[in-house]
């Protein structure tokens, strides 16, 4: 029996990029997700192994981890709303180079300032905020301990695969503090890789003088990124107590949300509902099969989410089937399981 | 020693990039050395020399690199740049970088414009120089890079040198290079030719560049 211990997300977080062989943490202040360097910077107290630079800005942070990644070092970064809009463009050097670039962001309500502590409106700017479709591998957590594993995996994807990746959260699930538990079976990590060593002469480049050879580059991250996904790609179906044969009701959400939505499925199951909940893990890439399978037997779909459509908009791109969609839309608030439980009773 | 010239003809680039070679060589430091290049006529030095390269972006070389060293602490950092990169949009990595005395060597190429898109007014563009932004001449004064660096650092070395006097420049980034060793900021400023935006021919060119050293202060800060 593993040990449990009371944990907040950021401990939670500082703790998995540790586990992770992490050596580096580049980062800028910003709320929800200070306490990662904050945190970080105490455990380099302790761990001499353990370096962090509070930098100047986004901007720099970011860079400094793909320069440190280049060197051959895990390096990552934490950040949040409109430190996510600068991290764009180090993350967009990560896309065109295929940096093992790793980004932990606290999602938090905008645009602009905004609020500061919770919403899931960064979304489409973690998968496709770089500019000319750069792909990024995104994870998005419902409780603490999937936290843990899904940032050991953010990790393990980046150097794995070599697209960036990021675990995307929100300033809600950082600030939970829950009973936590490592997983039973043990996690290994990825080997480094240095991508500028003495051993050999290297010249990288991430622009190019022929439209040609930009596009054959592409084409084959594509290719890449669509026979990774096979391996990767991770969703939850939360039946209750209902078989699969029976569902006639689908939620879909995703991260914290997806957590009340578990709890509205089984408030439902009592009121003999035959619904169940579909949890993309992997946002990007996105479970397209498994949902069109689930789909195909589902009279309603009810999406749910604290943004005006992010993640309705992913499960529309990748639906195959005309079912009817409604949901719940509440851009940077929080969304409460009786708000599920009337919305699929409601439905006519 | 090197590929051909990406470079447009006349331009300074490759001399500063030979005369950094030649002393990495002679001190058998080709291999741990790493250049990082930022966006802007610096690109083109990407497959340039025999030492590892890779590009950034725009501005941004000097934070990489400051990562880079971060993480590889034996290695020569290098951030190559124009003076666009290094005092308009990355100013502020650049000081800062300064400020932290990160030990990595910035070399600013200094053609007082924006050559790579055409020759647009830049912060070391001269007062009344004409450039495709301002073509009734520049209105304002340049900023001088190295003295705002040497404000923020007194342990950096810090220092102007130009392509038209290589003995100099050589001499500079020797020192800037020994300057990182002991484990402080060391930035190069130099001077250098860009014929193609200046729109200038033969000696025209070099009399363009002491016009430069006239604003430009040379020496070590």
């Amino acid at each position: 029996m593993l040990e449990k211990r009371f944990l907040n997300g950021h401990e939670v977080l500082v703790e998995a990029c540790i586990d992770a062989g992490a050596m580096q943490m580049f980062g800028y202040p910003i709320t929800p997700t200070t306490e990662i360097l904050s945190g970080w910077i105490n455990k380099s107290l302790q761990n001499k192994n353990l370096h962090c630079l509070q930098t100047e800005d986004e901007v720099a942070a970011g860079f400094a981890v793909c320069g440190a990644i280049m060197a051959g070092q895990k390096a990552f970064t934490a950040t949040a709303g409109p430190g996510t809009v600068l991290m764009q463009d180090a993350l967009s050097m990560a896309d065109g180079m295929r940096l093992p670039f790793v980004a932990l962001i606290g999602q938090r309500g905008g645009p602009s300032s905004g609020t500061v502590i919770y919403s899931q409106q960064e979304v489409n700017l973690a998968i496709h905020g770089g500019n000319g479709e750069g792909l990024r591998i995104v994870l998005s957590p419902s409780n603490l301990e999937e936290m843990y594993t899904l940032t050991r995996k953010v990790f393990n994807y980046a150097y794995k695969y070599r697209f960036p990746s990021i675990l995307l959260t929100d300033g809600y699930l950082l600030k939970t503090r829950q009973s936590f538990s490592l997983p039973e079976t043990k996690i290994e990590n990825q080997k480094l890789l240095a991508l500028v060593d003495e051993a050999s002469q290297k010249n990288i480049r991430n622009i190019y003088t022929l439209e040609k050879e930009l596009m054959s580059e592409l084409e084959k991250n594509k290719q890449d990124f669509e026979e990774m996904s096979k391996e990767i790609v991770e969703f939850e179906i939360y039946l209750g107590d209902n078989s699969l044969d029976e569902i006639e009701d689908l939620i879909i959400a995703h991260g914290i949300v997806g957590a009340v939505a578990k709890e509205a499925v089984d408030e439902l199951n009592k009121q003999n509902k035959k619904v169940a909940l579909f949890r993309p893990i992997t946002l990007s890439p996105f479970p397209k099969d498994e949902l069109n399978k689930l789909a195909k037997k589902i009279k309603n779909i009810f999406v749910c989410e604290s943004s005006l459509g992010q993640l309705h908009d992913l499960v529309k791109q990748n639906l195959e089937v005309t079912t009817k969609i409604s949901g719940i839309f509440k851009p940077a608030v929080g969304v409460e399981v009786e708000e599920i439980v009337d919305l699929v009773l409601s439905n006519k | 020693m090197s590929k051909d010239a990406k470079f447009c003809m006349g331009c300074g680039h490759p001399i500063v990039l030979q005369t950094l070679y030649k002393i990495l060589k002679n001190n058998n430091e080709e291999q741990k050395s790493v250049l990082g290049l930022d966006i802007g006529c610096s690109l083109l030095a990407w497959d340039f020399l025999q030492v590892n390269t890779f590009q950034t972006h725009h501005g941004r070389v000097t934070p990489t690199m400051v990562g880079f060293k971060r993480a590889k602490p034996d290695s020569l950092s290098f951030a190559y740049t124009g003076d666009g990169g290094a005092y308009s949009i990355g100013l502020q990595s650049l000081l800062w970088a300064a400020k932290r005395n990160d030990p990595v060597t910035v070399i600013v190429v200094n053609n007082s414009v924006y050559a790579m898109t055409g020759g647009q007014t830049a912060p070391t563009t001269m007062k009344d120089q004409i450039t495709l932004t301002a073509p009734v001449g520049n209105s304002e004064e340049p900023i001088d890079g190295l003295a705002l660096v040497r404000a923020v650092n007194k342990k950096a070395f810090v220092a102007r040198s130009s392509v038209n006097n290589p003995k100099q420049l050589q001499e500079y980034l020797q020192k800037a290079i020994e300057s990182q060793k002991q484990g402080n900021f060391s930035i190069v400023e130099v001077l250098s030719y860009c014929p193609t935006s200046w729109k200038t021919f033969g000696v025209e060119t070099n009399n363009f560049l002491e016009e430069l050293k006239k604003v430009f202060v040379i020496g070590e800060y």
